[in-house]
């Protein structure tokens, strides 16, 4: 008999990634949830995602896990919408047609309606996320990771694994169609 | 003095707001703002947009349904410890590895994140955390013993109790070991049995003044637990086991136990 022993190295271990890896869990499924728009789909990609990440914990540092971590769920994610025919890697950025990936709005809202009349009828503070839900995913990944988890380009090329020139052009191009359908719907 | 056209700082709006630029370059950028008005409307109307962004569109988190299934996909991920352990080699429980060890210690956590007051009983909930936190390799017992004559005394001084702690091996329940638990903050013995690849945890608390209740059994995300009292103590089996097997360990456990000896308040 005896009274219980220190941590064992696992036990250091499995903290660590319950310290580091885990704060991450929402930034893993907004991300998932932006790239696949759809919520059972974003479950769906943030499951493999930890399991991946937990087997291969041992490449993770503290102080990049969060872009650790969303390059795992990004690769899911990618995997997943390439086996479903959903990704418009090189969809253009055009406002009349700016994504050609079958998208629905169910993430935002629950409707099949048409994105396009709906937006126009919509005023709401959801406006917003419509559009960036339009935005084809190369463009909409980059937005994502620095608007709302505002990593900066050097952890955006990381995550998308892309050139920073990319990021930075890819952003600006976001904005620019962003602020354009903005101003027209709003004008 | 202004270095750039308009062209170039255009192309250096978005860095320039997302504080990328080296420190010459956002010199020369504001340099160049300070003497173009159409620059510096370019710059407005940009600022204005990633305000909006960053302040109006949804950030989503996770749902408790998705951190409920990652705590359950993980807990069945991880093998169990190996039923081929003596029990004497406490470090046997670690030869599930890091891997096994990080999915159960997750999976632990994420339950214990789920708690949420309200949402289910929560004696229920205790006992199912205390449970999984059990199962982190390392954590199952205090006091790691097949011999019920070196379990049983040692919750004597630890706890209000002494509980019975009938060896079940005979019957294919061989006893793992003891621990001290909190149930609600209260302590607990937890008697630890296997069962195959199953461990059960064996709840045993006092409960004076409870009426005898008869065996009901709940569960709870993918786990049985088995609650009755009787003589002012309470107890819990919870476990990963079947039904009818739960059930048929509570009878061997509280026919052996009478036969061994009634729970003793001290
Ligand atoms: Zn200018």
């Amino acid at each position: 008999m005896h009274e219980r022993t220190p941590a064992s190295p696992q036990d250091d271990k499995s903290r660590w990634f319950q310290q580091i890896v885990l704060p991450h869990l929402d930034a893993a499924y907004n991300l998932a949830a932006w790239l696949t728009r759809q919520p059972a789909d974003a479950e769906d990609v943030v499951q493999e995602a930890m399991l991946r990440a937990l087997r291969f914990a041992d490449g993770c540092r503290e102080a990049t896990a969060k872009s650790w971590l969303l390059r795992i769920v990004r690769n899911v994610a990618y995997d997943r919408l390439t086996a479903s025919g959903g990704l418009a890697l090189f969809a253009d950025l055009n406002p009349d047609d700016p994504d050609g990936s079958g998208f629905t709005t169910d993430a935002f809202g629950g409707t099949t309606e048409d994105p396009e009349s709906r937006l126009l009828k919509d005023q709401d503070r959801r406006q917003l996320d419509r559009l960036i839900a339009l935005l084809p995913l190369p463009y909409r990944e980059v937005l994502v990771l620095r608007e709302l988890e505002e990593l900066s380009y050097k952890e955006i090329a990381e995550v998308a694994a892309i050139p920073i020139g990319t990021v930075m052009s890819r952003l600006a191009r976001a904005r620019d169609w962003l602020h354009k359908a903005w101003s027209e719907r709003n004008g | 003095m202004d270095s750039l056209t308009c062209d170039t700082a255009r192309r250096l709006l978005d860095p320039s707001l997302d504080g990328e630029l080296e420190a010459t370059t956002q010199l020369a950028f504001d340099a160049h703002l300070a003497a173009c008005a159409a620059c510096r409307e370019a710059r407005a109307g940009r600022l204005a947009l990633i305000e909006g962004v960053k302040s109006q569109t949804r950030r989503h988190t996770a749902p408790d349904g998705l951190r409920q299934r990652l705590a359950l996909q993980l807990a069945a991920a991880a093998p169990p410890p190996p039923s081929t352990a003596l029990p004497s080699r406490r470090r046997a429980w670690l030869t599930g590895g890091a891997w096994a060890s990080s999915v159960a210690a997750l999976a632990a956590s994420l339950m214990l994140f789920l708690a949420t007051p309200g949402q289910q009983d929560s004696l229920d909930r205790d006992l199912l955390n205390a449970h999984l936190r059990s199962l982190v390799p390392d954590h199952l017992t205090d006091v790691q013993s097949t011999d019920q004559h070196t379990v049983k005394p040692w919750f004597n001084g630890r706890l209000p109790l002494s509980p019975p702690v009938p060896n079940l091996a005979g019957d294919g329940f061989p006893l793992v070991g003891g621990r001290l638990d909190y149930l609600d903050q209260r302590p607990a013995a937890a008697l630890v049995y296997r069962h195959a690849r199953h461990i059960i945890n064996l709840f045993v608390w006092p409960a004076a003044g409870t009426a005898a209740q008869p065996p009901h059994l709940d569960s709870r995300n993918g786990y049985n637990l088995l609650q009755w009292s009787k003589d002012g103590m309470a107890y819990a089996a919870v476990s990963d086991l079947n039904r009818p097997e739960l059930e048929g360990f509570q009878r061997l456990w509280e026919k052996s136990a009478v036969d061994n000896d009634a729970p003793a308040p001290r």
